[in-house]
């Protein structure tokens, strides 16, 4: 009897003692899946990075877009994922005073324009179809890869746009208009197409919280520099270029990314934060009603930057060789030695051929469309008037 | 064991033909070079060039091993047919009359023009997406190339490599003469090179020195070339050319002088270790006809001399895989001083204020016996005011006459003046706008005033006999009132 008692109380404790051991992990296991849970679910980052503008009095949009451009490489967004839209060249202006630099502060403390800037869309290029296209992934079959945003459904896509605005639409160069609407449309072809997971819509221009106003697509955050009826503001002038270098808003938020390096837990209620009325004179506003998870637990990087999940793993790995590749390399070379007869440069002016060889005759093709139209009312019209019997003149 | 077998029927395929090895014959090689001009105007021309050669049949599209050529340039031969690529971004115009002939041509934009080989059956298609493709690698707008402007040359252009026979169909030719270029096209060109921007002549590109020129022109060129003397077989050639003119007065202060790092703000360290050529060539003609001389630092340890565009020009070469060159100091700046004779020259110069006082210009200049000097003062006009004009300003304004001093004995002589017609305004305008304004104020204006402060009676026709007319006409005649 004591034995059982004693086996029993002795499995009871074992029991209890299991128990406290499961609880513990398990409820440290809910805390991991608590914060797995907050944690954005994206693989790779993009960044659409759009300037409007064109003219040198417009210098300031190109340096905000350089601005933004700059501090995503920094934090690590490679150029490959990166389209970056510059309506208009700065740099290289004739009118600029110092070839090949578009400084952000005045006293040329830094120059935005870097020494390995890539432009995928630059000058005529930047036009209201084009953007569109971009973001929607309809482009021609022959556009190069650095010019598509070859986004999916695990991307976190950037998008920045700066120039001239209004109530409900963006400039772009002084000849067409984008509306909230389109936007709003291009951005929900986005969500059906999984072309991206969530997405940060930042838009720095005259009442520019009227821009991200038609937004009615999940997973959207939007950041305006202005509300609809304010003025964006441009910051001070550089009297020796001649012209105002940044806006406000954007000069903030590059003074905050300026803090920011690829390891830090800065959140993006910090960022709405960044350019309060005493600064910017405008109000800047977002929204954040599409978007699923909070904003304290959203990171600067995971727009921003380019922070991947490493997972460490500690199993080998064999890697095979193939041998085929090293045969037929070698097989390339036995090969080389078939042309036996001597090839020779070509004349560069041979002018006794010249002159004597005949232009080419251009295809002929049949007529067609109006001047088809024609003949065969005319023909008709003879024909109804004189009869058929005289077609043997003809023929 | 089964990767052991055909690893040993390598080595003894190998060590068959001769045994020689692999590994010891390099397929490609890089040369690099620069040639620093200075130029009759006492600007600087700076030409690099970068020469990689590859012996390999591209046609077959198996290649997969790149090396030193790039494999982005690589890939568009073996896909789109290629047999010749031309491909410049200049900014700026070569102005032969001040700097002699260039090197290197290329017209202001982006000029692009390729040789298709004969096995391509759609050419323009080809054309097409090849200029797109080169839009996305030079950050270009080269997508702008269509049928709108693209030629096909039927005489000039001929192939500059290998060609058995020139089809001039298999050419396409285009012109974009609003390229701007700028970084983002220098960034591409440079990643082609097989030492990037990290050692070799390359250390040298840094945008912000070679964008504040008043020439600056980079290119890209492939053809096949011969790979011996007997021309049995093809290499690939891909030069990358850059040309800049750097202007005097803005990177040397007026002066001739002028040092590597002067111009691109870095000095040379080491070779590219993957080049088998590093060399740079200085021009060290003397200008015999201002009498001056130069020195160079370092001193020259071999010189080259040669007719190069129809005048005999004399080079010094630095090889920067000579390791005596780099190991004496940790960089090489080489500088370049003129030394001239004592300055018997003397220049004052006053200009002008408008409204306040004239230009003065004295210059004391010794003029060559039995020779014509021209000297030529560029003006400009500037609008006057109307009350400024004299009551006749079509017969011209006078610019007053130069004065010249003279030689053995003191002689003075003046010039004519000259008589300069300007556009003259029409000083009736004022006149006949003010005519026509009283007019239309008087015609329009009057009638509405009438219009609205006159009030209008209807009349009653007169009725009454013969004598209250007679009487009416006296009485009107009088200016009396009438009945």
């Amino acid at each position: 009897m004591a034995v059982t008692d004693s086996l029993s109380r002795a499995a009871s404790t074992l029991a209890a003692v299991l128990l406290l051991s499961f609880g513990s992990v398990a409820a440290s296991h809910i805390e991991d899946q608590a914060e797995q849970f907050f944690r954005s679910g994206h693989t790779n980052n993009w960044a659409v990075l759009v300037c409007t503008s064109r003219f040198w009095f417009n210098y300031r949009h190109v340096a905000n877009t350089l601005s933004v451009y700059r501090s995503v490489k920094r934090l690590g967004i490679p150029d490959s994922h990166i389209v970056l839209m510059l309506a208009d060249d700065m740099a290289c202006n004739p009118r600029n005073p110092k070839p090949a630099t578009v400084f952000s502060h005045k006293n040329m403390e830094l120059n935005v324009y870097g020494d390995d800037v890539e432009v995928d869309y630059r000058s005529y290029e930047v036009t209201v179809e084009n953007f569109l296209r971009v973001l929607t992934g309809r482009i021609p079959p022959s556009t190069p890869r650095s010019k598509r945003l070859l986004s999916d459904d695990r991307s976190n896509i950037l998008i920045y746009m700066t120039g001239h605005g209004g109530n409900g639409f963006l400039k772009f160069q002084d000849s067409e208009e984008i509306t909230n609407i389109e936007l709003a449309d291009a951005f929900e072809q986005m969500w059906q197409k999984r072309r991206y997971n969530e997405l940060l819509f930042i838009i720095d221009t005259c009442q520019g919280a009227s821009m991200y106003e038609r937004f009615y697509s999940p997973n959207i955050m939007a950041l305006a520099s202005s509300q609809v009826g304010e003025d964006s503001l441009s910051h001070q002038p550089d009297p020796a270029i001649g012209v105002h270098l940044m806006d406000r808003y954007t000069f903030y938020v590059l003074e905050f990314l300026e803090e920011i390096n690829p390891a830090s837990q800065t959140n993006m209620n910090d960022l709405f934060q960044v350019c309060p009325k005493s600064l910017c004179v405008s109000t800047p506003g977002h929204r954040t009603d599409l978007f699923q998870r909070d904003p304290k637990n959203v990171l600067i990087t995971d727009f921003f930057g380019s922070v991947r999940k490493v997972e460490i793993t500690t199993e080998t790995i064999k890697l095979q060789q193939d041998s085929e590749i090293m045969e037929s390399s070698y097989k390339e070379d036995q090969m080389d030695e078939e042309l036996m007869e001597p090839l020779k440069y070509a004349e560069q002016l041979p002018v006794a051929q010249i002159i004597h060889q005949k232009p080419k005759l251009k295809d002929w093709h049949p007529p067609g469309g109006f001047i088809l139209g024609l003949w065969a009312l005319i023909i008709m019209v003879f024909f109804k008037t004189y009869g058929i019997k005289h077609m043997k003149f003809i023929f | 064991m089964a990767a052991a077998i055909p690893l040993s029927l390598l080595v003894l395929l190998l060590l068959g033909p001769g045994g020689w090895c692999l590994a010891e014959h390099p397929r490609d090689s890089l040369r690099e070079e620069l040639v620093i001009t200075p130029l009759p105007s006492g600007d600087v021309a700076a030409t690099f060039q970068f020469r990689t050669r590859w012996d390999s049949e591209l046609q077959r599209e198996g290649v997969s091993h790149y090396r030193l050529f790039p494999k982005a340039l690589g890939q568009l031969i073996s896909k789109y047919s290629l047999r010749e690529l031309h491909l410049s971004f200049t900014q700026g115009f070569w102005r032969t009359r001040y700097w002699g002939p260039p090197f290197l041509q290329a017209p202001s934009g982006a000029e692009l023009w390729v040789w298709f080989q004969d096995t391509v059956t759609d050419v323009d298609k080809s054309w097409k997406e090849l200029s797109n493709v080169l839009s996305g690698i030079f950050c270009a707008s080269l997508n702008f190339i269509d049928s709108t402007n693209t030629v096909t040359p039927t005489a000039s252009f001929k192939p500059l490599g290998l060609a058995n026979d020139t089809d001039h169909y298999f050419l396409r030719y285009a012109v974009l003469p609003r390229e701007v270029v700028c970084t983002e096209n220098l960034t591409p060109w440079k990643k082609l090179l097989p030492c990037s921007s990290k050692a070799g002549l390359s250390v040298l590109l840094k945008a912000d020195r070679l964008f504040h020129t008043s020439y600056h022109s980079q290119a890209v060129h492939i053809r096949p070339v011969c790979r011996n003397a007997r021309c049995t077989s093809i290499s690939w050639e891909l030069r990358q050319t850059l040309s800049v003119v750097f202007d005097a007065f803005i990177t040397g202060q007026g002066k001739k002088d002028w040092s590597l790092f002067r111009m691109f703000s870095r000095t040379l360290t080491e070779p590219c270790p993957l080049a088998s050529e590093s060399r740079v060539y200085v021009d060290i003609t003397n200008y015999n006809q201002d009498n001056e001389t130069l020195e160079v630092h370092p001193s020259p340890t071999t010189t080259y001399q040669d007719v190069i565009l129809g005048t005999r020009k004399t080079y010094a070469i630095y090889d920067l895989l000579d390791s005596a060159m780099i190991n004496n100091s940790r960089n090489l700046n080489i500088q370049l001083k003129w030394k001239r004779p004592p300055e018997n020259g003397y220049i004052h110069y006053q200009p002008a204020q408008d409204r306040l006082q004239p230009h003065l210009l004295e210059m004391l200049i010794q003029l060559p016996a039995n020779s014509v000097t021209k000297v030529s003062i560029q003006f400009e006009r500037a609008l006057l005011k109307w009350t400024e004009y004299t009551p006749d300003p079509n017969h011209g304004f006078y610019v007053r006459f130069p004065v010249s001093d003279g030689s053995n004995y003191f002689v003075r002589l003046y010039t004519e003046p000259l008589l300069v017609n300007l556009p003259t305004p029409d000083f009736s305008m004022p006149y006949n706008v003010i005519c026509l304004t009283c007019t239309v104020v008087a015609v329009c204006y009057g009638s509405f005033y009438n219009l609205l402060t006159r009030t209008f009676h209807i009349e009653e026709p007169r009725t009454g006999g013969l004598a209250k007319r007679l009487a009416n006409l006296i009485r009107r005649a009088r200016g009396v009132p009438l009945l």
